[in-house]
């Protein structure tokens, strides 16, 4: 019990680290892979497990905080933002492909990459 | 119980936990305005007329069918990460069809959600004959995926049999 406070920022400091981590790994593979769904591959995936971990992060710390009525309220509002992130993320990410896919945008095969 | 009753109780939930004010003036316009939406689209959230207890199965089991999820995006983000990060870039994108068993829309939906966040797989189409158009990214993913493991468990949620030979 000694560092309890200390125990729990460490883990939350680790939540977030990775969550960022994957924010980055997102970006990078939208810089560099070489076409259009391939870039979708990277954002639309890496941004909602990086969001959720990142707001599951905050969560924790503000329950650590002040472990109230009030910080319940605010952690639940940030659970609720993470369960719409859940539901919008991929939806826009498929309707951005259909998009892609109904406009004839032809995705990259593995045969033109080795060229 | 009727689902119009369900819906209200829902939706004022929903503005207990959003409003986070618990004087009788709140609460009186909560119930006024939840009152209006239900009224008004109150049979959205439901498809059949009453709420049943297999409703309510459904929804323990989609929550049991979470951590799952859960895990394998994290799995297969840090599959992703190593591709974006490797400096020969090994991926190699092709177009998978796979025909599904399912047949309700709401698994349906549910597996192509499933799909598209798993990452390294992007349901682009469902067809009429219930096939899924599917881009991977690549052939660990499609293998993944190919398993049809996922499929077996979303059937499972909406009481669906699904026999893989």
């Amino acid at each position: 019990m000694i560092n309890f406070d200390f125990a729990l920022n460490i883990i939350v400091g680790v939540i977030v680290g990775i969550g960022l981590f994957f924010f980055f790994t997102a970006t990078v593979g939208l810089l560099r892979f070489p076409d259009f769904y391939c870039k979708l591959q990277a954002t639309g995936k890496g941004d909602t497990l990086g969001a959720i971990l990142t707001l599951l992060g905050i969560v924790i710390y503000i329950l650590k905080e002040d472990f109230s009525f009030s910080t319940i309220l605010v952690s639940l509002k940030l659970l609720f933002i993470i369960f719409f992130i859940f539901l919008a993320n991929p939806t826009a990410t498929h309707a951005i492909t259909k998009a892609g896919l109904d406009s004839g945008v032809i995705p990259l095969r593995k045969e033109d990459l080795e060229r | 119980m009727n689902k119009k009753v369900v819906t209200f109780l829902i939706l004022f939930s929903l503005w207990c936990i959003f409003s986070g004010m618990f004087d009788v003036f709140h609460l009186a316009l909560g119930v006024i305005s939840c009152l209006i939406i239900t009224l008004i689209s109150g049979d959205l959230i439901f498809k059949s007329e009453k709420f049943t207890k297999s409703h309510i199965r459904d929804g323990i089991r989609f929550i049991k069918y979470i951590p799952w999820l859960f895990y394998q995006i994290i799995l297969a983000n840090i599959h992703v990460a190593y591709l974006a990060l490797h400096p020969k870039m090994p991926i190699q994108p092709f177009v998978l069809e796979y025909k599904a068993k399912l047949k309700k829309d709401i698994s349906k939906v549910v597996f192509a959600h499933s799909i598209t966040l798993t990452p390294g797989t992007i349901t682009m189409d469902i067809t009429k004959d219930n096939i899924f158009v599917i881009h991977c990214i690549s052939q660990k993913v499609a293998d993944d995926l190919l398993t049809g493991e996922m499929e077996k468990k979303v059937g499972r949620i909406f009481g669906e049999n699904i026999e893989r030979s």
